[in-house]
């Protein structure tokens, strides 16, 4: 006799209570700390609080530990935190151009006032595994000496000077609030950035190479990409004055790209921007090709039907939590669904089978 | 749970909610656009019914959760267990005595009633998706009401298969103005829509869309007049219970071909046995 199957409370307790074994993974082995995976996983920290769109090393570091090391999973885990906090105000908009840089390259001037800073960057690393790091041995300590603070003005600005690149409109305007409200099309510069900014770096990667690969191709030059941290000011009510509230890690990149010029127009240099937490180039780079990619529109040039000109595709398809989500539920019980179907299908089956024993032979 | 506001959301998201609510009750079928909340179950899971149960519920209600029409299904159990521990509500399994009912692609058997809350679990709020992928298109669509479209689609259906080839959700026409998804509950469930006295309301979380049904809306499953719509089932009675008239989930029980069919509601079939009816493979309760 069937009985009806229960217990999905025991069974979801259960399944609870091995996951958390299998977190913590072999016991004899010493456990993971939270500063260790803030520390020596700082890129991974670094992509969570980017997708997550939350700033907070350790909490990202917690979210990695709690998800083993399933990064959707942390930025997930930080996304449902962050809607709970509350909002105690908008800083004011952050000064990239007085940014401290530990890194600080142009792909277009072989110099520039400030100078090319490598910083610590795997581009010119041997991708040769490091087989010392099993060892676990001490770290070598890098060289350095002390440098003067100097100035480090963004490249886009020389270009602005000879007016050779489009100057971007200037606004007061408080930008829209994503998290706030539903996204509706078209969506604003400022939006579609701020949905880049929070988007797989996976899905805003593969966006940006289709470009470079010839779908809406507008060949991007690396004018600058700067990692470092500003400073974050905060206007208080109480004081009438912006005071500084701390200081966050940034990778900006600015390209500079092609434009033909319109009848309106002489030929200019037009801008893609990307702009992400931490340090996380792969990810700046690409979001500055998809926003340029995405202003199709409002510069006159065609549309060529290509995903990364296509706000709609792009911007309801970049976040991973949604994506994810969505994907996965389909592993929820469909099973009333699916016996719609089979009914559905047996009659429509029974009623062909039926008309071709009808139908007279040939 | 202390830490967290009743029912989870803060007051303000659940004025916002409520707004949204007030406006889709006051143009039934119409999807309002909601600034939905990450919330700490995935997208897919039922985030969009669990911010409009979060948003109506109050220290008094009693809420039952089903999945599949089951009160046991796991992410029922999930999401109940969510509100007990969240807004610290009482629970029921049984339909006639909840206040609200939050459901995933089924309306319970026994007949709802005045006063009632019904909270669909919507994954795509759009009809018109499948036919027109972008949200531009779809919502200017329904600004002009264009819906050429989908009788197309369902006249197509009939030209290649003798019928309309939809079993779940199926497109329903509100109050002869706006064409609109029902969810994904089996057709047999659409009738239940019309006329309804209980409040139904849809959220789509992950596409950030409120919608709904107030009490006493007519709401009229697309068909043509020589091809009617049609409720279907399983054609059996139910194992358990014996019911004739109830929507069946099909158990495969063995791997000879034996199959049983049972009551998709489980409170709907348990009531039925402890008020004596039998199925053929059922025992006197």
């Amino acid at each position: 006799m069937y009985v009806a199957v229960k217990g999905g409370e025991r069974a979801i307790d259960n399944a609870h209570a091995w996951l958390a074994e299998e977190r913590r993974g072999d016991p004899s082995v010493p456990e993971l700390g939270v500063a260790q995976i803030r520390e020596q996983l700082a890129l991974s920290v670094n992509r969570v609080m980017a997708e997550g769109s939350l700033y907070d090393p350790d909490l990202a570091a917690l979210a990695i530990k709690q998800a083993r090391g399933d990064l959707i999973e942390a930025v997930f885990l930080i996304r449902a935190y962050r809607t709970t906090l509350p909002r105690f105000g908008a800083s004011q908009p952050v000064d990239t151009a007085a940014m401290d840089c530990l890194r600080r390259v142009s792909a277009t001037f072989k110099d520039v006032p400030g100078g090319q800073v490598l910083g610590p960057t795997f581009d010119y690393t041997h991708r040769l595994l490091d087989f010392k790091l099993m060892a676990e041995g001490e770290a070598p300590v890098a060289p350095g000496e002390p440098v003067e603070p100097a100035p480090v003005p963004h490249v886009t600005g020389f270009l602005n000077r000879d007016g050779l690149i489009e100057q971007e409109p200037e606004s007061d305007a408080a930008p829209g609030d994503l998290t706030r409200e539903p996204l509706e099309l078209p969506a604003s510069r400022a939006l579609r950035l701020q949905s880049l900014a929070r988007g797989d770096e996976g899905f805003v990667l593969g966006m940006a190479y289709s470009t470079q690969r010839g779908y809406a191709r507008n060949h991007a030059f690396v004018g600058e990409l700067r990692i470092g941290t500003c400073c974050i000011e905060m206007e208080i009510q109480e004081l009438g004055f912006a005071v500084e509230i701390g200081e966050v890690e940034l990778t900006e990149c600015e390209t500079v790209n092609q434009f033909k010029g319109s009848k309106t127009e002489p030929p200019q240099f037009t801008r893609g921007y990307g702009l992400t937490f931490a340090q996380n180039e792969r990810k700046a780079i690409s979001m500055a090709l998809v926003d340029r990619a995405l202003r199709w529109r409002e510069l006159g040039e065609d549309d060529s039907g290509a995903p990364a000109q296509d706000e709609e595709f792009v911007l309801m398809h970049s976040d991973n939590i949604q994506a994810t989500g969505f994907l996965e539920h389909i592993k929820l019980p469909h099973y009333v669904d699916f016996q719609s179907e089979l009914e559905l299908v047996r009659k429509i089956r029974a009623e062909a089978i039926a008309a071709n024993k009808d139908a007279p032979d040939v | 749970m202390s830490d967290y506001n009743f029912a989870y959301l803060d007051e303000e998201t659940k004025r916002m909610i409520r707004r949204a609510i007030l406006k889709g009750v006051a143009i039934p079928g119409y999807q309002v656009p909601f600034a939905s909340r990450e919330m700490p179950m995935p997208y897919g899971w039922g985030t969009g019914g669990v911010q409009v149960t979060a948003a109506c519920l109050t220290p008094e209600d009693v809420l039952k959760v089903i999945d599949q029409g089951a009160d046991d299904t796991t992410n029922a159990v999930s999401i109940r267990k969510f509100f007990q521990l969240t807004a610290g509500v009482e629970v029921t399994e049984a339909t006639a005595g909840a206040s609200l009912i939050q459901t995933r692609h089924r309306i319970p058997e026994a007949a709802l009633t005045e006063g009632q809350i019904v909270v669909f679990q919507v994954p795509i709020p759009e009809p018109l998706r499948f036919l027109e992928p972008r949200e531009t298109e779809t919502r200017k669509m329904h600004e002009l009401e264009e819906y050429g479209l989908m009788h197309v689609k369902l006249y197509e259906d009939i030209a290649r298969h003798g019928q309309i080839a939809t079993a779940y959700a199926y497109p329903v026409k509100v109050e002869g103005r706006y064409v609109m998804d029902p969810s994904p509950i089996p057709k047999f469930d659409n009738p239940k829509l019309d006329g309804s006295p209980a409040l139904m309301l849809f959220g789509a979380g992950r596409e950030q869309r409120i919608y709904a049904l107030p009490p006493y809306t007519k709401v009229v499953s697309l068909d043509f007049e020589d091809h009617p719509f049609e409720p279907s089932k399983a054609d059996h009675d139910c194992d358990l219970c014996g019911a004739s008239d109830t929507y069946l989930d099909e158990v495969i029980v063995d791997d000879q071909g034996g199959r049983m069919f049972v009551c998709s509601d489980t409170d709907h079939c348990r009531c039925r046995r402890e008020a004596g009816h039998v199925g053929r493979l059922g025992v006197a309760a």
